[in-house]
Order: structure tokens, then sequence, then C-alpha cells
């Protein structure tokens, strides 16, 4: 690994002026980039640490909904969300190990957009606001393909606020060597409507299933994904499963994330 | 080169590191405490897994600055007072829960703080929480009937593989 200037403010007015700097770049758990690091594949000049701000931690109900600051690790959205929105504790409870989950946060793994992580679908399905220093950004402008989101050099994602559907599931199919999601499906229904968030499946990253969303629309009932096709053209083949695999696993998981949400 | 502070296993220790000193290498190469094992140096091992705060978390993939100032325990530090084993050593022992040990402090550390959350876990309960340790000896079996010991419950009828 490359040396680097490693800076940890306390305040997020700190932070973003520390990336500002040449060659600068943010870090929260670490639990990618660490690792891209070693790689070689990252190799900032400054490391700016996100950990040590307040006001990027935790979780609690506020306008328009559900606010999780970036850098909560997702064994506190585990407990505390709880309450709140289950099915969000829930996905944040089964990201990888008990070691990653006390580091890793959602910042990182929503700025990374790795098109297997588990909170990518999450807020496209809850149609979340992504709050950063500059801006708000809806999610369905926000993931913009593999590895890829709307943030600019620079700018740091301070918040998450997800919307409260009336009932949600998400619904991981492991691929137990990596403890990732090989496919997962977040549903969230709501007064206006279903959304069904898919990750782990295209060769895009997360993505929304809109003839899933339709039909549930019309009955939020398991059996209303039977009759839909997945088109596995732009699906994932790779030694775990092939693109017709994963569009198959798309339904199916769409099936189960609509019953275990009820 | 910048000074980090913290507290090992109950001692104040400090030492110069670099931006990229890991928090494994610090223990490791910096303080001789050598019981924290790299395997893979990747974050998927669980071999370094070491309590920061009280929780555990992989010692390869936090840089010791970002540390700076937190209660921190390895496996040199589980052992009782006196120098006899803890509970959870003894029964890694006592139910042939390693073989080449390589694993083991992780192993360890993992249970430990696994057993704080959950004092009687089910046998599920501790393959799953276990599952970012990985063992290319035992086979799983022995560490989870000693985990299942350590906690206290009776493990005669999980057979011994
Ligand atoms: C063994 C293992 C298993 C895993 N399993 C899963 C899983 O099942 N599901 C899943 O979803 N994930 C999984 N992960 C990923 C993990 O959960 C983290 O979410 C992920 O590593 C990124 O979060 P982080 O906080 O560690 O980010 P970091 O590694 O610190 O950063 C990742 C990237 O995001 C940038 N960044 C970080 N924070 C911000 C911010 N606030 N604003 C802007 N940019 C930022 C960094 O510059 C970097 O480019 C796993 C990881 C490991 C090691
Ligand atoms: S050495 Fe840290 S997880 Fe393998
Ligand atoms: S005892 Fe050898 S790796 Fe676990």
């Amino acid at each position: 690994m490359h040396n680097f200037d490693f800076v940890k403010p306390s305040s997020i007015a700190d932070a973003v002026k520390a990336m500002g700097q040449d060659g600068a770049q943010a870090l929260s758990g670490g639990q990618t980039l660490i690792p891209t690091m070693k790689q070689r594949l990252a190799a900032p000049s400054v490391l700016v640490s996100l950990t040590g701000i307040k006001e990027m931690q935790g979780v609690c109900m506020g306008e328009g909904g559900l606010h999780v600051g970036a850098a909560t690790p997702h064994a506190i959205v585990a407990r505390e969300a709880k309450s709140h929105y289950p099915a969000l504790a829930a996905l944040a409870g089964g990201i990888g190990d008990p070691a990653v989950r006390v580091r890793g946060t959602i910042g990182g793994s929503i700025a990374n957009n790795d098109p297997a992580a588990c909170y990518p679908s999450a807020v496209l399905g809850s149609g979340a606001t992504v709050v950063t220093n500059k801006r708000k950004i809806a999610a369905d402008d926000y993931f913009q393909g593999l590895f890829t989101t709307a943030l600019e050099e620079g700018e740091i994602v301070i918040e998450v606020v997800f919307p409260i559907p009336e009932k949600a599931a998400y619904v991981k199919f492991n691929q137990p060597a990596s403890r990732f999601a090989l496919t997962g499906v977040f549903v969230a229904k709501f007064a206006s409507g279903v959304r069904v968030a898919v990750t782990g499946a295209s060769q895009n990253g997360v993505f929304r299933w809109t003839d899933a969303e339709n039909a549930l629309g019309r009955s939020f009932n398991a059996q209303m994904v039977s009759g839909l096709t997945v088109d596995a053209s732009e699906m994932i083949g790779d030694l775990h499963g092939t693109p017709a695999y994963r569009a198959n696993l798309v339904k199916v998981l769409t099936s189960r994330a609509v019953a275990a949400a009820g | 080169m910048t000074k980090v502070s913290m507290t090992v296993n109950g001692r104040a220790v400090s030492g110069d590191v670099e931006g990229r000193t890991l928090l494994s290498s610090f223990l490791r190469e910096g303080l001789g405490l050598t019981g924290t094992h790299v395997g893979c140096d990747t974050s998927q091992c669980g071999a370094c897994v070491v309590h920061v705060n009280g929780q555990p978390v992989k010692s390869c993939s936090v840089f010791a600055q970002d540390v700076a100032g937190a209660e921190v325990k390895t496996i040199e530090g589980m052992a009782n007072a006196d120098g006899s084993l803890s509970v959870i050593q003894q029964a890694f022992q006592d139910h042939h829960g390693l073989q080449c040990g390589f694993c083991t402090p992780g192993m360890v550390m993992s249970a430990a703080a696994l057993l704080k959350e959950n004092p009687k876990p089910s046998e599920q309960d501790v393959r799953h929480y276990l599952e970012g340790n990985i063992c290319r000896c035992t086979g799983y079996h022995n560490i989870v009937k000693a985990v299942m010991a350590a906690s206290g419950q009776d493990v005669s009828q999980i057979a011994a593989e």
C-alpha cells in the first residue's frame, strides 16, 4: 500500500475542507477501501476519515422519514432502525459478518455502489434521498451503473433519508464465499405504489423492476409476479451463476420478498 | 510518522506509525503482540479479529490512527489474571477446537464477542456468528462445540466428528 497522510476531522466542514486537497479521498469503515488500497487500485495521498464526525453518526426519525448518518455502521442500523424500519434493519444485520458490520457503513456502501451490495437496493427500493454536503439527490438519480454514482469529486454523503413504507422486505440469496448478495431484492409498498429494487443481478448495478412494480401495484400478492419474465440479456454471468439463473432468481426472490413483507 | 496512543489489554501504549500502518501491524510489529494472526490481509478470514471498544473488528482492515484512544483487546489479554486459560480458551482445548491454531485467536475473539451479546446461543447462532472466521483444519464442528460448551451448555449430545 502506498503511504498517505491520515486526517480525522471532527466536523463536516473540516472534512469538506480536507477533501479539497489534491489526491484526497474519504475513508469510512474501510472494509472496501483498505483492501482496494492494498491492491494499489486506489492510492490517495490524503485519507480523510469520517469516523470521528458525530453529525454523521446514528439513526433518528425526522423530516421525510428515517435519517441514517452516512458514517453509521451496519451493526448500529441493525439495532437502532429496528423499531422504525424493520426491513432496513434486517438488511443491515445481514451484511457480511459481525466484524464487517462493526466497521462498514451505509455511506461507504452507497458511495462504492458495488453491483452485489445490499444497501443500494434499500435506498432505491425505498425511494430514499441521499444528502451530501452540496445537495439532495433522489435515489433514482443517484445510482448510475456499476461502481458509478452521481457523486462529484470531493462530494461527501452526509446522510440518507428513508421514507417509511407500509410494508417492506429484503430477501438476499447469499454468495457464501464473499458473503455479498448473489442476487437480492428489496420490495417496498407505499400508499402511492410499490417499488422493487434488485441488486447483484444486473451488469449495470442496482435497478428497479418496473413490470413487477406495476403488477404488485394492482395487487400486493406474490402470485402477481409468477406470470412475469425477466430479461436475462443484461444480467451478470460468472462462475456463481449464469445470466438466466440470475434472471430466475430475481423473480423467485421478488415473490419471497412480497410474501415476507406480508 | 505520527504518534498514536491507545489502551491494549488494559495497558496504555503508544508508538510511531505511518498513515498506512494497520492496527494488525501496530499490534504485531509495534507491540510484539504476535498472537493476532494475519491470514488473508483482505478482510475475508477473521484470523486478525480483536476487540475495539468491546466490539469485534478485523485488525487488518483498520488503520492504527483511526482507532487512536480506543480500548483494544487481543488474544494476549484473554487469559485469566493468574495466567490460566479463560473459559473459552479452555473449551477450545477440551473440545479439540483447533488443529494448526492459525485461526484460533480470531475464533476466540469472535466467540467472546458472541457470548457477550448472546450468553446462551444455539448451535445455529454460533455457526452464523462465526461466518467471518475461516478455519482450514477443523471442519468447524469442534469449534462450534467448544463455543457451546463455553456458554455452559451441555454438548454431550453433539457428536464428535
Ligand atoms: C467480508 C466482507 C463481506 C461483505 N459483505 C457485504 C454484503 O453482504 N452486503 C453488502 O452490501 N456489503 C458487504 N460488504 C461491504 C461492506 O459492508 C461495506 O459496506 C463496504 O465495505 C463499504 O463501506 P465502508 O464504510 O467500509 O466504506 P469504505 O471502504 O471506507 O469506502 C468505500 C468507498 O466509499 C467512499 N466513501 C466512504 N464514505 C463516503 C461518504 N460518506 N461520502 C462519499 N464517499 C464515501 C470511499 O472513498 C471509498 O471509495 C462486505 C465486506 C466484506 C469485507
Ligand atoms: S487477516 Fe484480517 S480478515 Fe484475514
Ligand atoms: S485450526 Fe488450522 S486454520 Fe483453524
